[in-house]
C-alpha cells in the first residue's frame, strides 16, 4: 500500500509539471492550431538559464531562496524572448499556410534550440544545484519531500493565475475570442498579432518555471531534456482536450499519476516481462489511444474555425 | 516533336531533338558507373557515404509515397527501416544462427515492413494532419523503445547492444564484402554494394514514377486533395491510405535489410526520431510529390553534411587551433535553419511538383 | 467493381453498378420530359429521420423516384435538403428509416460503396480536386469502374495500359459532353465558376451512375448558363440516367423536373408535379406565406 501512496505523490508532482507545460501547448494550439514542437525546448532553456544563474550565485553569500528566485526571474524573460522570437520570425509569416509548413518549421526551431543549448551549455548533463534545504515529511508510509510540495504548490499557483487571467481580464477575453474565430475577433478591433504573440509569451513564461522545477526535481539539466518532456506534456494536453485549459491541467495530472503508477507496478503486473524502462512507451500509448478513440479528449477540445 | 534540328549529315547536331535526351542519359550512366572509382581515390569512406546516401534516397522515395503522393504526414517512418534491418539481422547473423540468403530475406523484410505499415497506419486513418504526425511519431518511438528493450525475458533484439556480425550479401561464393580485382580494377566491398544499390535504386525510381502516373496514383492525389469528394466518387479511402502506408513501408523495409548487410551491425541508435525527421526533410526540401525532387533532396542532405565535415574541421583547426564547434553540431544547426528558411521562402521544395506548388501557393 | 466494356463514344451510360447479374437493358430508349420509363422505383425512401443533437433535421420523410425521372427537392433554407442528400450518399450513418436503391437497402454503407452502387453526387459548395486539371478530375471519376492496381501500374501490363487509354478517352468525351473539352488541361480551381459546376457533373457522370444527385447545380449561374444546364440535364436524362436535384431556382425546377418533393423543417409537405405543388397552400405558406413558389 505504501508504494501506491508514494507513486500517487510522485505522480502528482510529475503531473503538475506536465500540466504547466501542457498549458503552453494547449494555448498555442487553441489559438492558431499549431503543435509548437519547440515548446519543450523553451522549457529546457528555462532550466539551463536558471542553472547558470544559480550556479554563479551559489558561491555568494546570498540566501538560497533568493538565489533560486533570481534564477527563476532570469529564466522567465529569457524564455519569453525565445517564445516571442519564434512566433514573430518563424510562425507569423506562415499563418495562412497549410499545416505542414509550420509543423516542419517547429521541428526546425526545436533542432536549432537544442543545438544552440548544446553549444552554450555543453553536451554533458549538468548537475542542477539543489541548494534550498527543505524538509521531508512522512505521510502514511510514503515520503513527501519539500521539493515536491513546492512544485505542486507553484504549479497550482500558476494554473490559478493563468485561469484568472484568461477568464477575468480583457486580454484573456481577447485570447479566447481570437481562438474561437480570429477573423471576427479582428473585426471587433482585437489586434490578433499581439494576442497571438502574447499567448506564446505567456506559455513560454510558464514553461520557464516548469523548467526550473524539472531541473530541481531531477537534479539534472541536459540540452535534450525538452523533447521527451514536451511529447508527454503534449499528450497530456490532448488527453484533456486540446485548446481546453482545464483539460490541459487535468490531463497533465492524470498522465503524471498514471505514469507513476505504471512505473511502480508494471514489473509486478507483467511478471517482469516489462520493466519500468517501458515507462515512456506508456505515455505514447496514451496519446495514441486518446487520438484514436476519443480525439476530442476528456473534457472536449476548444479549437475554433481555421479559416 | 520529331527530328528537330536534324540538319545535314548524321550526328551533325546532337544537342537538339530526341537524340539529345539519350546522349544525356548515356553520359549520366557513364558518370554513375565510374563514380565509385573516382570516390575511392579520395578514400573508401566516400564510397560508404555514397552507399548510405543511396539508402537514404531509397527511404525518401518510400516516404514520398506516404507524404508526397497520399499526403499523409508520417513522422515515424524510420520504424520501417528498423523493422527491415532487424528482420535481416535476425535471419542472417550468429544471433539466432540463421543464415538465409539475401534474396530471400529482402522480400521477407519488405513484407514484414508492409504489415507494420498497415498496422501503424490503420489507427491513423481518421486523424487530421498534425494529429496523424504525432501518432506516427509515437509509433516510431514505440518501435525503437521495444527494439531497445526486447532482450528480456527472451532475447529477441539484444537490446541496446544491437546485433553484429551480420552476413553480407552473398551469391554462392561471391561475397559482397570482399575485395576483388577484376579487369584491373579494384572492387572493394563498398564498391560492389554500390552497383547493387544503384540498380535497386533505379528500379525504385521507376516503380515510383509508374505508381505516380497510374490509377492508384490519381486516387492518392484525390484523397490528398479532398477526401470527402474522393469518397463520393467511389474511392475506398481507407484501402488507398493503407496501401500508401504499406507501399511506403516496404521501401523502408528493403532499405533496412540492405543497411544491415552493408554495415554488418545494427542497434536501436540508428533508428531514432531525428532520422525520421531527416528523411521527412529530404522529401520536403527536395520537393514533395516530385520523384526527382526527392532524389535531389536526399542526395543534398546526405552529402552536404559530409562535405561540411571535411571542410569545416580543417578550417576550424587552422583558425582556432582546435575544433570549436563539432561538425555534427554545425550540421544539425544548419539543418534546423534550412528547415525554417525553406518553409519561409520555398515551402514547396527545391524541385516542387506543379500540383504541390499550387497547393502551397494558396494563401488565405 | 464490374469489368465493363466501353461501348464507344457518346452518351454516358448507366448500367449495373455491381457485380450482380445484369438486369438492366444495355441501352435506354429516348425519353420525353415528364415521361417516366416505368419499371418501378429506382430510389425509395421511407420513414427517414435524422437528428443532430437536439435538432430533428429530418422527420419521417418518405418519397420515391422512378427510373428516368428528373426529381426535384425544394424547400426553404434549413429545410433539410442537403441533410437528405448526405443521408442518401452515406455521409451520415444510417438513421431510422432509410433508402432502397435499385432494390437494395443502403443502410450501413459507406459513401464509396454507395457510389459504387450507382449514386453519384455533386456538392453545394463545389468540391473539385482544385489543384488538379479538369481532365484529371474526370479521370479520377473513372476510378470506381476500373481496376488496375499496384501490380498493373508497376508492371505496365497490356491490360493496364489499355485501361489507362480508355480512361483518358472517356474522360475527354465527358468533358466534351458537358461542354468544357477545351479546358481539359486547365487547373480546376482556376476555371470559371460555371465551368467548375459542369466539371463536377462530368466527374460524377464518369462514375457511370444510375442516379445523379445534384446539390444546387445552378447556384450562382446566370440565365444563359442556367438554360444551358437545363439542356445538359435533359440530355443526361435522355441518355438513361435518373436525376435528383436540390434547387432554389424555381424557373429551372418548373421547366425541368417531372416531380418535386417539398421539405419544410425536415418534414415532407408536398410531392407531385411542379405545377400542382406550386399551387399547394401548404407550400405557399412555407415559403413566407403568400409570396408563392415560382415568384423567384
Amino acid at each position: 500500500m505504501d508504494i501506491f501512496l508514494q507513486q500517487i505523490i510522485n505522480g502528482l508532482t510529475l503531473g503538475s509539471v506536465y500540466a504547466v507545460v501542457a498549458l503552453g501547448y494547449t494555448m498555442v494550439y487553441g489559438i492558431i492550431q499549431l503543435i509548437n514542437f519547440a515548446h519543450g525546448e523553451v522549457v529546457m532553456i528555462g532550466a539551463m538559464v536558471a542553472f547558470s544563474v544559480i550556479t554563479v550565485l551559489a558561491g555568494t553569500a546570498l540566501p538560497p531562496v533568493l538565489i533560486v528566485l533570481t534564477g527563476i526571474l532570469a529564466a522567465i524573460p529569457a524564455c519569453m524572448l525565445v517564445g516571442y522570437a519564434m512566433e514573430r520570425i518563424a510562425y507569423r509569416p506562415l499563418r495562412g499556410a497549410p499545416r505542414l509548413a509550420p509543423l516542419i518549421t517547429a521541428i526546425g526551431i526545436s533542432i536549432i534550440l537544442q543545438h544552440v543549448a548544446l553549444l552554450v551549455w555543453s553536451r554533458n548533463p549538468l548537475a542542477f544545484p539543489q541548494i534550498i534545504p527543505l524538509a521531508s515529511f512522512e505521510v502514511g508510509g510514503a515520503i513527501v519531500t519539500g521539493v515536491q510540495i513546492a512544485i505542486i504548490l507553484t504549479s497550482v499557483l500558476m494554473m490559478g493565475g493563468l485561469t484568472l487571467m484568461v477568464y477575468r481580464t480583457k486580454l484573456g477575453i481577447a485570447m479566447r475570442a481570437t481562438s474561437q474565430n480570429p477573423q471576427v475577433a479582428g473585426l471587433m478591433g482585437i489586434d490578433i498579432d499581439r494576442v497571438i504573440a502574447f499567448t506564446f509569451v505567456v506559455g513560454a513564461a510558464l514553461g520557464a518555471v516548469a523548467g526550473v522545477m524539472v531541473g530541481t526535481y531531477y537534479g539534472v539539466a541536459h540540452y535534450s531534456m525538452g523533447s521527451l518532456l514536451g511529447m508527454k506534456a503534449f499528450s497530456a494536453a490532448v488527453l484533456g482536450g486540446i485548446g481546453n485549459l482545464a483539460g490541459a491541467m487535468l490531463g497533465g495530472i492524470l498522465l503524471g499519476v498514471v505514469e507513476a503508477l505504471t512505473a511502480g507496478y508494471i514489473g509486478d503486473l507483467t511478471n517482469n516481462v516489462f520493466g519500468s524502462n517501458y515507462q515512456d512507451v506508456f505515455a505514447f500509448l496514451v496519446l495514441i489511444a486518446v487520438l484514436v478513440f476519443r480525439p476530442s479528449g476528456l473534457l472536449g477540445e476548444r479549437v475554433g474555425d481555421r479559416a | 516533336m520529331k527530328h528537330q534540328g536534324q540538319v545535314a549529315g548524321r550526328g551533325a547536331n546532337i544537342f537538339a531533338g530526341p537524340q539529345a535526351k539519350w546522349v544525356g542519359v548515356a553520359l549520366i550512366a557513364l558518370a554513375l558507373a565510374g563514380l565509385p572509382f573516382a570516390l575511392a581515390a579520395a578514400g573508401t569512406a566516400w564510397v560508404r557515404i555514397t552507399n548510405l546516401a543511396i539508402l537514404f534516397v531509397f527511404l525518401s522515395l518510400g516516404l514520398n509515397i506516404v507524404v508526397g503522393f497520399a499526403g499523409l504526414l508520417d513522422l515515424g517512418y524510420i520504424a520501417f527501416y528498423a523493422v527491415g534491418a532487424y528482420a535481416y539481422a535476425l535471419l542472417a547473423s550468429p544471433h539466432f544462427n540463421l543464415h538465409l540468403p539475401f534474396w530471400v530475406i529482402l522480400p521477407i523484410g519488405a513484407l514484414v515492413a508492409c504489415v507494420f505499415g498497415v498496422l501503424l497506419g490503420a489507427p491513423t486513418l481518421k486523424l487530421r494532419g498534425d494529429y496523424l504526425a504525432i501518432v506516427t511519431l509515437g509509433f516510431g518511438e514505440i518501435v525503437r523503445i521495444f527494439l531497445n528493450n526486447l532482450s528480456q525475458p527472451v532475447n529477441i533484439t539484444n537490446g541496446p547492444q544491437g546485433i553484429s556480425r551480420i552476413d553480407p550479401f552473398r551469391i554462392g561464393t561471391f561475397s559482397f564484402s570482399q575485395t576483388e580485382t577484376l579487369f584491373g580494377l579494384v572492387f572493394s566491398g563498398p564498391i560492389k554494394y554500390y552497383y547493387l544499390l544503384l540498380v535497386l535504386l533505379l528500379l525504385a525510381i521507376v516503380i515510383n514514377l509508374r505508381l505516380q502516373h497510374s490509377r492508384i496514383g490519381r486516387a492518392w492525389e484525390a484523397v490528398r486533395e479532398d477526401e470527402i469528394a474522393a469518397r463520393a466518387m467511389g474511392i475506398d479511402t481507407t484501402r488507398i491510405k493503407l496501401l500508401a502506408f504499406a507501399m511506403g513501408a516496404s521501401f523502408g523495409g528493403v532499405a533496412g535489410g540492405m543497411f544491415a548487410a552493408i554495415q554488418g551491425f545494427i542497434s536501436p541508435e540508428s533508428f531514432v526520431l531525428v532520422e525520421s525527421v531527416m528523411v521527412l526533410s529530404m522529401v520536403v526540401l527536395g520537393g514533395m510529390g516530385n520523384v526527382w525532387g526527392v532524389v535531389l533532396g536526399a542526395v543534398l542532405l546526405s552529402f552536404v553534411p559530409e562535405l561540411l565535415r571535411y571542410t569545416v574541421e580543417p578550417l576550424q583547426k587552422s583558425l582556432f587551433g582546435r575544433s570549436v564547434v563539432e561538425p555534427e553540431v554545425i550540421r544539425m544547426l544548419l539543418f534546423g535553419l534550412a528547415l525554417v528558411l525553406m518553409m519561409l521562402y520555398r515551402p514547396a521544395g527545391l524541385l516542387p511538383s506543379a500540383v504541390r506548388k499550387r497547393e502551397l501557393a494558396k494563401s488565405e | 467493381m464490374s469489368g465493363r466494356h466501353e461501348q464507344g463514344a457518346g452518351a454516358p451510360r448507366s448500367g449495373d453498378a455491381t457485380d450482380r447479374d445484369c438486369r438492366r437493358p444495355p441501352t435506354m430508349p429516348m425519353l420525353e420530359p415528364g415521361q417516366s420509363i416505368g419499371g418501378g422505383a429506382l430510389l425509395e425512401c421511407t420513414g427517414l429521420n435524422k437528428r443532430f443533437g437536439g435538432v430533428l433535421a429530418l422527420a419521417e420523410v418518405g418519397f420515391s423516384i422512378n427510373r428516368g425521372e428528373i426529381y426535384g427537392l425544394i424547400g426553404p433554407n434549413g429545410a433539410g435538403k442537403t441533410t437528405l442528400f448526405n443521408a442518401l450518399t452515406g455521409i451520415y450513418p444510417s438513421e431510422a428509416g432509410g433508402f432502397r436503391f435499385d432494390g437494395e437497402v443502403l443502410s450501413g454503407l459507406t459513401p464509396d460503396q454507395i457510389a459504387a452502387r450507382g449514386v453519384a453526387r455533386t456538392f453545394q459548395n463545389i468540391r473539385l480536386f482544385g489543384n488538379l486539371s479538369a481532365l484529371d478530375n474526370v479521370m479520377i471519376g473513372r476510378h470506381v469502374r476500373t481496376r488496375a492496381g499496384v501490380f498493373g501500374a508497376v508492371l505496365r501490363t497490356r491490360a493496364t495500359l489499355a485501361e489507362e487509354a480508355a480512361i483518358e478517352k472517356r474522360a475527354l468525351e465527358l468533358l466534351g459532353y458537358v461542354g468544357i473539352a477545351a479546358r481539359a488541361n486547365e487547373v480546376a480551381r482556376q476555371l470559371p465558376y460555371g465551368d467548375q459546376r459542369r466539371l463536377e457533373i462530368a466527374r460524377a457522370l464518369a462514375t457511370e451512375p444510375q442516379l445523379l444527385a445534384l446539390d444546387e447545380p445552378a447556384a450562382g449561374m446566370n440565365a444563359t448558363e442556367t438554360a444551358e444546364l437545363k439542356l445538359l440535364l435533359q440530355r443526361v436524362r435522355a441518355d438513361g440516367i435518373t436525376i435528383l436535384l436540390i434547387e432554389h431556382d424555381m424557373k429551372l425546377v418548373m421547366g425541368l423536373c417531372d416531380r418535386v418533393l417539398v421539405l419544410d423543417y425536415g418534414r415532407k409537405i408536398a410531392e407531385g408535379p411542379p405545377r400542382a405543388v406550386q399551387r399547394d397552400p401548404r407550400v405557399i405558406e412555407a415559403y413566407l406565406g403568400g409570396a408563392g413558389v415560382g415568384a423567384a
